[in-house]
């Protein structure tokens, strides 16, 4: 059971981490549970879906369907996060001044909402769908498998846990810093992102330039280990890059900042009189 | 815009893929979530094909960051893992759905 539990865990963890920072990302911003909920729903059911046709996906294009399939969701939510990133440069400071105010409403909420409902739906469907699977087989073995099926359902409550934990402990942030603070998370999110869809492109025999190994930091931090697994999530670290995977890393972090920079509304933006 | 312009950066690295040169096949089969062979040797600085026959029936997720892997193969299926090119040395891989017995090296060399 315990085995189970960790399995699902771990890849709930993932999708957990992602929800927890767009929540907190777009505190203040009004619908955001229900376009929050949307996301996950999705997701869900995405990963549903996901998980029947995973034959189909895997033997799709030579066998690389499955590769390519994971490439093209995490570009996407690399997309769509460089879109929120830039959307939060320009409207951030209107939200974090309205929250001052308590109760006011902020008039422009909806559009980056969408973005991230889908980067949380991609998170969830990704990883969910493993869970899926991983359940389903757990099912069809039978005889044990009521202990090992609490044990999948336990660990997708501790991920949901962790999911708070994540949110909270980054509200803990004051209001005036939380959204460069997200701001920066959702960056090297995306940078992370990128270079695990660059890999899977590499995995697919697409992208097969630049793929020395260079470095190797196994004896430092292990991917496989929690530290690792969550700096993998976070920042996207990985123990061996290709010298591909650090192309891409640097030049989505470089897009971001100046993508961010050109959004930024070109006045600085007037400051309202502080409220007494 | 910036859509379009990741939408080209994504079709150029595609792009690079026509180039891609694959080496001889390895079998590895996994029954009763174990992997047959345990180790596997392949040559070191070229990339490797490498075919994985799942003969259970329930699903498995082959997986090595060592060499930045991770696939699922449906039960009573098999699917096509690509890895390296990789420097000499030995590089663990697990069923992550039975990491307990499902457990291998490869050897690059």
């Amino acid at each position: 059971m315990l085995g189970a539990l960790l399995i699902v865990f771990r890849e709930v963890l993932e999708a957990g981490l992602i929800v927890g920072i767009v929540m907190a990302a777009t505190r203040g911003v009004p619908g955001r549970g229900r376009w929050i909920t949307i996301g996950i729903a999705a997701g869900v059911l995405g990963a549903g879906v996901v998980a029947m046709f995973a034959g189909v996906i895997s033997d799709a294009f030579q066998g690389s369907g499955q590769e390519l399939f994971n490439a093209s969701v995490l570009a996407v939510a690399v997309v769509m996060l460089m879109w929120h990133n830039a959307w939060m440069a320009r409207h951030g400071r209107e939200i974090a001044d309205e929250m001052q105010r308590v109760g006011a409403a902020v008039s422009e909420g909806s559009k980056p909402l969408t973005a991230l409902a889908v980067v949380i739906g991609l998170a969830v469907l990704r990883e969910g769908s493993e869970v899926v699977l991983f359940l389903y087989g757990i099912m069809a073995q039978g005889t044990s498998g009521a202990a090992l099926l609490a044990g999948g359902v336990l660990g997708i409550a501790a991920g949901a846990a962790f999911t708070a934990l994540t949110y909270f402990g980054l509200l803990a942030i004051p209001n005036r810093h939380i959204f460069s603070v997200t701001s920066w998370l959702i960056a090297l999110l995306a940078a992370g992102m990128a270079a695990q869809s660059v890999q899977f492109l590499n995995s697919a025999g697409l992208v097969v330039a630049l793929d020395q190994t260079v470095w190797d930091t196994s004896w430092l931090l292990s991917e496989g280990s929690l530290v690792g697994r969550l700096l993998h999530i976070l920042i996207g670290y990985t123990e061996r890059p290709t010298e591909m995977q650090l192309l891409v890393y640097a030049a989505i972090l470089a897009a971001m900042y100046v993508l961010t920079r050109i959004a930024r509304p070109s006045p600085p933006a007037p400051i309202p009189a502080a409220a007494e | 815009m910036y859509h379009t312009l990741i939408l080209t950066a994504v079709a150029l690295f595609l792009g690079f893929g026509a180039a891609a040169a694959l080496a001889d096949d390895y079998v590895l089969t996994i029954k009763d979530h174990r992997f047959n062979p345990t180790e596997i040797k392949v040559p070191a600085n070229k990339r490797v094909q490498i075919t994985v026959v799942n003969d259970d029936p329930t699903p498995e997720e082959f997986e090595s960051h060592e060499m930045k892997v991770e696939k699922v193969i449906p039960g009573k299926s098999k699917a096509v893992v690509r890895v390296g090119p990789l420097k000499p040395g030995r590089y663990p891989f697990l069923g992550e759905f039975h990491e307990a017995t499902a457990k291998g090296t490869l050897i690059a060399e």
